[in-house]
């Protein structure tokens, strides 16, 4: 299988200039590979940087060092260091990100919401309504509420709506922070089907789960992230 | 010229000065439609009373001339006969009603109806020169688009007359491009007589006083009226003659006769209808018309 | 997206005597991205903009610009006419005050269509068809098209200078705190409606705004401007959430979740 993700030696700290210079060291020294179909958990006690990897890995926090690459377009692409506009091009058609929460965009329906990810790499806009359709019944929104911006959603349903908008996109690699949080038992299932579809699909997925029944059941790996203590700056 | 002038220069400018206005006409004459600049002075009646064509009469008239001075096409008027007494008294020139016998012909919103020649010249008394002030107020600007030819605001004017009426409701002062160039106001002049500034044989002089701008038409110069292609630019049309001499294809006026709302049209051009009248045309009105309004018959 | 930049600026300085409006700033700008230009009043965000939509000569530096005919220009080289019409064709500029984006003594439709007949349309009905579509685009309703500006509310204003803007399907629009002045669900409305527009039109934007939440919602990078000069630059989720300099964790930590 087509290594699709590549860490070595990947490090982050951060300088928190409002407070003295005090610096965070909130990756230290990671490495790990993901390949087409494979799911890889990041573990580890709270704090110890697996959020800060997985932002790491999609171009949201800055590397300080060691090399994230990533296949895109049929090569490995460096994102350490690399242009916005090259990492802008790598998340529109390469890489997939589900967060914990959903950033709403007013007035939009949630139906054209998850649509518009799902139409996103052309195609027909028929299929991309069936498909969000498909995926909001999945994820129990009820058909009453498509038609509504999800800003008025209670918290639950606009995470479903959040995970739907992320499972509807066609990347070939998908990070997952905590995909499952705040979801009853029925939906978590949802989600497991889902990713499994997804890794049957060829997709390579790095995923933090903090239920261990989920990871064991969707993560072929487990790279367990130690916490690294924080520094005081010079 | 000493003998009549007592206390005046001749025609009541000074030398310089006229030289001045000269030089601006012949600017104006040689850029047709743009308006020069010129160093207005203050004349003798108030702005607004045609200070602006006044001056420049003042700069073209010779001892020859014989000048005919109209306000809304009638020789009657108050505006009309003090300019006329004016350049009487500090010009000593010939005066006359008739537009035949004009050399020089000063105007406040007509123009003629007999068609004007080649030894005559209109002077045009002008309130606002500028044609895009309507729209922009910053003169920096407006010389700006003058000087590019960027005319689309005079559109966007037209345009706001059909959305608000259902076609061009501009009757008055309607913009004009001279000469394929400059958009030129033609002052208060009623749409109707647009057409006659086009390819008109004599020349054609406007001078706005408290604006201080001087522009020109040269005799036999093309001017269009802006239009669009779906609204074309039309003048207005009158279902009846004039009331005294029968004309058609003249602009009327319309005469309230009592409080009763009895009226009757008539020429706007005093001179045009009497002439008519004197060669035997006969308006349906003209024997029944109050003597005020007919004249003598 | 092409490989050439629409719009480079390069070393962008201007002084007002002693001084410093911007300094040396440098970025490339390419078809379809939305650039925001962030800081405080006094950053100098204003001047830059001035800058690079040729409002102001710059000091030193330069403007080049990608012309339709595919040919690179410094835009300080361009002639009288050719910058004004570069001005109203192919870029835009959406004004923080409506009243200097718009005319207000004319109707919604003359408005929209004064860009057609700056350009030569003679049709009535042409621009009156083509103004009733952009009315529709930026959600003022048909029946408004012969009422003026100084009738519609804020939110109303901006977006007719938006569609009058849009008319001759510029390439680059800058705008100047768009949304400053309106309540929030009014700017809501006007930023997903700017989106939809981008998306759709492939319009690159450079915007200035005071406002993180409207630069996060619209903008794929950011520059933040401190005392003229350019001090933290990147993709706009990685200057929010990883934010480098300390003033721009200052600007971040003193906004409420953007």
């Amino acid at each position: 299988m087509t290594t699709m993700v590549r860490l070595e030696g990947v490090s982050k700290s951060f300088t928190l200039h409002l407070r003295g210079g005090v610096v965070i060291d909130a990756v230290h020294d990671l490495s790990l590979t993901a390949k087409a179909g494979e799911c890889v958990a990041l573990g580890g006690p709270s704090g110890a940087g697996k959020s800060s990897a997985l932002k790491m890995i999609y171009g949201n926090y800055r590397i300080d060092g060691g090399s994230v690459r990533i296949r895109h377009d049929g090569s490995e692409v460096e994102m350490a260091g690399a242009d916005p506009r090259v990492i802008m091009a790598i998340r529109a058609r390469t890489l997939g990100y589900v967060s914990q929460f959903l950033r709403v965009i007013p007035r939009v329906p949630a139906i054209d919401i998850v649509a518009e990810a799902a139409a996103d790499r052309g195609g027909d806009r028929e299929a991309a309504r069936d498909e969000a359709a498909r995926l909001l019944t999945l994820l129990n929104i009820p058909e009453r509420l498509w038609a509504l911006p999800p800003a008025t959603f209670s918290g639950g349903e606009q995470q479903r709506v959040n995970v739907a908008r992320g499972f509807a996109a066609r990347r070939p690699v998908l990070l997952l922070d905590e995909p499952t949080a705040s979801l009853d038992a029925a939906n978590k299932q949802v989600v497991v089907d889902l990713i499994t579809e997804k890794k049957q699909a060829g997709v390579a997925i790095i995923g933090i789960f903090h239920d261990a029944e989920i990871r064991s059941a969707v993560a072929d790996d487990v790279v367990e992230i130690a916490a690294v203590s924080q520094k005081e700056a010079a | 010229m000493t003998m009549q002038t007592t206390g005046y220069n001749f025609a009541y400018l000074d030398e310089q000065t006229k030289r001045m206005i000269r030089r601006a006409i012949l600017k104006a004459i040689a850029i047709p439609g743009y308006q020069v600049p010129f160093a207005s002075r203050e004349m003798p009646m108030p702005y607004g009373w045609g200070t602006g064509g006044v001056q420049v009469t003042a700069a073209i008239l010779g001892h020859s001339d014989v000048l005919k001075v109209i306000d809304q096409g009638s020789d009657d008027t108050t505006n009309a006969v003090s300019i006329r007494k004016f350049f009487g008294k500090v010009a000593g020139v010939a005066t006359t009603t008739k537009t035949a016998e004009a050399t020089i012909i000063q105007t406040r919103h007509r123009i003629p109806e007999a068609p004007l020649r080649e030894d005559q010249t209109l002077v045009y008394q002008v309130p606002i020169p500028e044609p895009l002030r309507f729209l922009e107020p910053r003169e920096t600007e407006t010389r700006t688009m003058h000087a590019l030819a960027e005319y689309g605001l005079m559109h966007v004017k037209l345009y706001e007359d059909i959305a608000r009426h259902g076609h061009i409701a501009t009757t008055y002062a309607y913009p004009v491009e001279v000469a394929g160039r400059y958009v030129t106001d033609p002052s208060p002049t009623p749409k109707f007589d647009n057409p006659k500034m086009d390819m008109c044989a004599a020349l054609q002089l406007f001078g706005a006083g408290r604006e201080k701008r001087i522009y020109a038409i040269p005799p036999y110069t093309p001017v269009r009226s802006l239009d669009f292609e779906d609204h074309p630019f039309a003048v207005q049309q009158f279902a009846e003659p004039c009331a005294l001499c029968a004309a058609r294809g003249v602009y009327l006026d319309e005469v309230i006769l009592d409080d009763r709302g009895k009226r009757m049209f008539v020429c706007s051009d005093t001179d045009h209808c009497e002439e008519r009248r004197a060669a035997g045309h006969h308006g349906a009105m003209l024997d029944t018309a109050p003597q005020a309004i007919a004249g003598t018959r | 997206m092409t490989d050439e930049p629409l719009l480079r600026a390069r070393g962008l300085t201007k002084h007002y005597g002693e001084r410093i409006g911007c300094a040396d700033v440098s970025f490339d700008l390419y078809e379809g991205e939305v650039l925001a230009i962030v800081g405080e009043s006094g950053s100098g965000k204003s001047t830059l903009l001035g800058l690079l939509a040729n409002e102001l000569p710059a000091t030193a530096g330069e403007v080049l610009y990608r012309m339709r005919d595919g040919i690179v220009r410094d835009i300080a080289s361009l002639s009288e006419p050719e910058r004004r019409l570069l001005a109203r064709t192919d870029w835009g500029y959406v004004r923080q005050d409506s009243r200097e984006g718009l005319r207000m003594r004319v109707s919604a439709g003359a408005n929209v269509g004064e860009r057609l007949m700056a350009l030569g349309e003679r049709r009535y009905a042409g621009i009156r068809e083509t103004a009733l579509t952009w009315l529709d685009r930026v959600e003022i309703a048909r029946n408004r098209i012969d009422d003026r500006p100084t009738d519609f509310s804020g939110g109303m204003r901006q977006r007719l200078q938006i569609a009058r803007n849009l008319v001759t399907n510029p390439r680059l629009v800058f705008m100047d705190e768009p949304t400053s002045g309106l309540d929030v669900s009014v700017q809501a409305r006007l930023l997903d409606l700017v989106r939809g527009l981008v998306a759709d039109l492939g319009l690159a934007i450079v915007i200035v705004t005071h406002d993180l939440a409207v630069a996060r919602l619209l903008s794929h990078r950011i520059v933040v401007m401190r005392r003229g000069r350019v001090v933290e630059t990147g993709l706009t989720d990685q200057v929010l959430d990883d934010p480098r300099d300390a003033y721009s964790q200052l600007l971040v930590s003193s906004v409420l979740a953007a």
